[in-house]
């Protein structure tokens, strides 16, 4: 130590503050402590470096990795490599060539050995060379899909130039609709997804570790010989969280909607405010249950972890569920966070109006009062 | 003057350890009261006990005329509590700390910033917690319990950990504190802090009060005899026995002691020898008094 205290210094006791006051006086004191402790924690989360990556920077690490990765995904291209001229190819109408280019990335060579090779090794999904009139694909049965991909549209190309060559009308035509716009580009699924989970995490982090650590440090038993009321704690822990969880949107849809990702928000996206709302506090609600029954902000974390992680894979934050088995389907329509990422889904990109949310929002704010209620009813001031 | 508190036969106990076992006092308004003890004696849970932390299993608490339990809005202003674990929010600095605290009592930031100030602590304001040393967290601590300017100060175990020269700085603190007309309790394993700081001491052990009074008459309460030392050869133990009469006499090579109810004559003896070389006085502590109250030597660490 080495400053020397003040205690030679007055202290003025002639003036002392208004005590117990009531109404009015009591209400606004309610207020200022209430936005103190929020800012106390807000403050307390801010600078806490390991949380914030946790919260906001590790989830859209998924979401620019994810993003990347399949950007393409719908339109995945396969490469070829097209060995001398072939007619169907190089004759093709320049409108009819950016299409085959949005599917196909050609590379052209002379040499068959050697374009062969690639495909054996992997690095190219087929060769492809004209002999006399037949266009031949040489494919690797090693990947399966990509030599079937690449041979169907090599079909379709030559049975286009067979068509146009003897001009009959066609008897039958085929055409393929997607349902929604743009949903085949990942990032549409991809943002409400891990925005769920990472509203999902932040909540409940945010909810277990300050209960634990607040109970640990001995701030709760603090509080509770302050004039403050439990609920004005609880209600700044809530402040806080809901602002992490809309904070978290904010960057979220920023970043997806960055030209590189392209996320295009439907009509109703501002319906998934209250949702993020509605989730905050079902997962903060579970933070609490979690801070309950653990005693340091180690187990807190790991209880935590336990259930957000596999609730994430279960409810299609990852990847979609359409495909998933009935059993998966049913196990994760339990789960609130299935109920929060297909909330956000229908309205930020599926387009359908806020009506068709309401029931998610029901059992997310249902989730909450459940769970809350039995958190309050677990609360403890102190470890003893 | 009338009781700031008044602690009735008050039990609480943990399984089958009574941790506190019929316990009765009274502190005055504007007192400054100590519970002396060693680690594990009672101090902490009777305390906790007073300011309504924990429910007594048996006996009665009246904390400035109310019962601490259950929690009382009312009550809690008028009371300030500096924890055995300094809680502080992790990751603020002094100064957001304290007008944190102080904003849930209604204080003004400007007056957290004055007790910034009498604590010493203005040039840490912008120090976050995590970085202040022991000595500053203790005051920190000390500064936030007083902001509301309570009327009585519950202080528990305030300088353990703390080097010499901060606990002094902070017992001054604690002293003006009190100056000021506050009620100030505080338990405390450390036998010259009570000594130092408090007009009446309680002495516990094992859940119970042994003795209650000033610190310096329990010490002459005792009728301990004063030792009086020299340097070994100064002096020949069958002279000392000589000149001290009944005393009794000790030599272990460093020092000759004579242990006497009668300090002047000896004193007064020794130096007609001119035998004074090295000499130290010492009177009885309440040391003297636990050892005396419990037939055990008193440890910090039992």
């Amino acid at each position: 130590m080495t400053s020397q205290h003040g205690a030679t210094s007055q202290l003025d006791t002639s003036s002392r503050p208004v005590r117990a006051p009531a109404g009015d006086a009591s209400a606004a004191l309610s207020v200022k402590g209430w936005r103190s402790l929020s800012r106390a924690m807000a403050l307390g989360f801010v600078r806490d470096r390991t949380a914030m990556f946790f919260t906001i920077l590790f989830p859209l690490m998924f979401l620019v990795i994810f993003g990347l990765l399949f950007r393409d995904s719908g339109g995945s291209r396969a490469e070829i490599i097209q060995v001398g001229p072939v007619a169907v190819l190089d004759a093709l109408p320049a409108q009819a060539r950016a299409q085959v280019d949005e599917v196909l990335e050609i590379e052209r060579s002379d040499d068959l050995e050697a374009a062969l090779k690639k495909v054996r090794a992997g690095d190219v999904d087929a060769a492809v060379e004209q002999r006399g009139n037949s266009v031949v694909v040489h494919y690797s049965a090693a990947d399966q899909v990509s030599a079937g991909t690449v041979q169907a549209i090599l079909r379709e190309i030559v049975q286009a130039a067979n068509l146009a060559a003897n001009p009959t009308p066609p008897r039958f035509t085929f055409e393929a609709q997607q349902v929604e716009d743009e949903s085949l580009k990942p990032i549409q699924y991809l943002t409400p997804g891990l925005l769920g989970w990472a509203v999902a995490t932040g909540a409940m982090f945010g909810a277990a570790l300050t209960l634990v650590t607040w109970r640990q440090k001995k701030i709760l038993r603090r509080l509770r010989l302050s004039p403050v009321s439990t609920p004005i704690v609880s209600g700044a822990r809530i402040g806080v969280s809901i602002v992490i969880a809309l904070v978290q949107g904010a960057i979220f849809v920023a970043v997806a909607s960055l030209p590189v990702f392209g996320l295009r928000l439907s009509e109703y996206w501002w319906m998934s405010i209250p949702l993020l709302i509605a989730g905050a506090l079902a997962f903060l609600a579970i933070g609490q249950l979690a801070g309950s029954f653990t005693k340091t902000p180690e187990a807190a974390s790991a209880v935590a972890n336990l259930i957000v992680l596999p609730m994430a894979f279960l409810s299609g934050a990852f990847f979609p569920l359409q495909n998933a088995p009935a059993w998966l389907n049913t196990i994760s329509s339990v789960l609130p966070l299935r109920h929060l990422v297909e909330g956000l889904l229908d309205v930020m990109v599926r387009g359908q109006g806020p009506s068709a949310v309401l029931p998610e929002l029901g059992i997310l704010l249902g989730f909450a009062v459940v769970v809350g209620a039995i958190a309050v009813a677990l609360f403890r001031w102190d470890d003893a | 003057m009338s009781e700031a508190i008044v602690v009735r036969d008050i039990r609480k106990s943990y399984g089958q350890t009574r941790a506190v076992d019929g316990v009765s006092f009274e502190v005055t308004e504007g007192e400054f009261f100590g519970i002396l003890g060693p680690n594990g004696a009672g101090k902490t849970t009777t305390l906790e006990i007073i300011e309504g932390l924990r429910k007594p299993d048996g006996g009665e608490v009246r904390l400035l005329g109310m019962s601490p339990w259950p929690r009382q809005t009312s009550l809690l202003p008028r009371i300030g509590v500096q924890l055995q674990a300094s809680s502080f929010f992790e990751r603020l600095t002094a100064r957001e700390q304290i007008r944190t605290w102080a904003s849930l009592y209604g204080v003004s930031a400007r007056r957290a910033d004055e007790m910034l100030e009498l604590v010493g602590l203005s040039d840490k304001a912008n120090t976050r917690i995590e970085k202040l040393s022991g000595g500053q967290a203790q005051r920190l601590s000390i500064a936030c319990a007083l902001a509301h300017d309570p009327e009585v100060v519950f202080l528990d175990e305030p300088t353990s950990g703390l080097d010499p020269q901060a606990r002094r700085n902070l017992w001054d603190l604690l002293r003006e504190i009190n100056r000021q007309g506050r009620t100030v309790v505080l338990t405390t394993h450390y036998l010259d802090e009570a000594e130092a700081l408090c007009e009446r001491v309680a002495i516990m052990d094992r859940g119970k009060i042994l003795q209650i009074g000033a610190p310096a008459a329990l010490i002459r309460g005792l009728d301990a005899p004063t030792r009086i030392s020299v340097e070994s050869g100064t002096i020949a133990p069958h002279d000392a026995r000589a000149l001290a009469g009944d005393a009794e006499i000790s030599d272990d090579g460093v020092s000759l002691t004579i242990a006497t109810r009668d300090p002047a004559r000896v004193l007064a003896a020794l130096a007609e020898r001119n035998a004074l070389r090295g000499l130290s006085v010492r009177g009885a502590t309440l040391e003297d008094v636990f050892l005396n109250l419990t037939g055990r030597e008193y440890r910090d660490d039992d």
